[in-house]
């Protein structure tokens, strides 16, 4: 099947009897679906990779003047990120008006970077709020505190949200970087 | 002893059915593909391993790079009545057709006061660099959160629903131009929007 046939008995010239064609109606359709399957790779490709990703972020309402005071965070359940430049990032835990209870330390982005210390210090809240029996662990996790510089850029702050939905930390905020907070950057060579 | 005689059978396979197939899937792809608009403003997305897909209704997306930022919003009702909105605000008169043609323009970015021309020039100089300077948004001359404003209002009277923000800011733009065009939407209680990313693998 599948070809058309062409000159039947070419040699038999002259004979007596006049024979009809056994013409075969099949058409040779290899590259007609060759030709289709190309266009349905490119199709299937283009259409997938067109869709953008995005994630969602949340901020907290701008504060009210008549709000109450929230809270306050016992300081070593806290991680303060704050975003340098040159693809950098600084941690530490605790307050500034003081030495932190840790760090500052300066650390990278990814795998290799930040997220090793963020699961790190999760667990370690985890297991010190265990070990005081608090009933709702989600609740009293760790509050991680995001602070980009002037000098980061757009892809630093993904990146570092990022790393947040990877780690599973579910309190965590961006907050206006502060003069202590530049003091560290500048003394680390990464403002 | 009988020979062994080679069969005579036909090497080649039917192709009728694969061929429908085939045809069948393309035009379904076909269908299915949305074609590619081009951007005034060529924006270089961040990648995340975050996959929320994008809302395709009453979504207004900005547009961040260099400094500039470009706004637009899905659905041609809304853009020619933020249009119209937005003209009697800052006093700037647009006819019937202006309205109808800006609802075609995808995403834009020029002073109000500068509209007019760009609606009157041709789509390919439009697209061009450095034609669209940018929507205000400093201080003195906020009209990004004018534009947000009342494209949200319209939203909800024409469509009932809150308008969805999308941002998508390029990848080396600097954190300040981020923070101000966040500030805008906080100051107008939009605390929750999208960040459209590229897409990686977990382990970067």
């Amino acid at each position: 099947m599948a070809e058309l046939n062409t000159g039947d008995g070419g040699g038999k010239k002259g004979g007596g009897k006049v024979r009809s064609k056994k013409s075969n109606p099949g058409v040779d359709l290899t590259a007609m679906v060759d030709l289709a399957f190309l266009l349905i790779t490119f199709f299937i490709l283009t259409t997938t990779l067109s869709k953008p990703q995005s994630m969602n972020l949340a901020l907290p309402d701008e504060p009210k003047i008549d709000d109450p005071i929230p809270p306050e965070t016992p300081a070593w359940r806290t991680l303060t990120i704050v975003l340098g430049s040159g693809d950098k990032v600084l941690w530490y835990s605790g307050r500034t008006d003081g030495p932190p209870l840790d760090g500052p330390v300066v650390s990278g982005y990814g795998k290799s970077g930040i997220r090793d210390l963020i699961l790190s210090k999760k667990k370690g809240v985890d297991d010190r709020n265990k070990s005081l029996g608090e009933p709702d662990l989600e609740k009293v996790g760790i509050t991680v505190i995001l602070k980009p510089s002037e000098k980061s850029n757009y892809k630093n702050f993904v990146d570092i949200l990022d790393e947040m939905a990877i780690t599973g930390v579910k309190k965590y905020a961006t907050v206006d970087i502060t003069p202590a907070d530049i003091k560290f950057l500048e003394t680390n060579n990464i403002y | 002893m009988a020979k062994l005689k080679m069969s005579k059978k036909s090497t080649k396979v039917d192709m009728t059915a694969m061929c429908d197939m085939a045809f069948l899937l393309l035009s379904f792809f076909i269908m299915t593909a949305t074609a590619k608009v081009p951007e005034a403003l060529p924006v270089e997305t961040p990648a995340s391993t975050v996959q929320t897909k994008l809302p395709d209704e009453n979504l207004g997306t900005l547009s961040i790079a260099k400094g500039k930022v470009f706004y637009g919003v899905t659905g041609r009702d809304i853009r020619s009545e933020t249009l119209k909105r937005m003209g009697e605000k800052y006093k700037v008169p647009f006819s019937d057709a202006d309205l109808t043609k800006f609802a075609l323009i995808d995403g834009f970015g020029v002073d109000i006061r500068q509209m007019k021309q760009l609606i009157d020039m041709k789509n390919e100089e439009r697209m061009k660099e450095n034609v669209q300077p940018g929507i205000p948004y400093d201080s003195i001359n906020n009209q990004l959160t004018d534009w947000i404003q009342i494209s949200r209002n319209v939203t909800k009277e024409l469509h009932e629903k809150d308008l969805d923000i999308a941002i998508k800011g390029d990848a080396k733009e600097e954190y300040p131009t981020v923070k101000k065009v966040l500030d805008i939407l906080q100051k107008q209680s939009k605390n929750n929007f999208f960040l459209v990313t590229g897409l990686r693998s977990e382990d970067f």
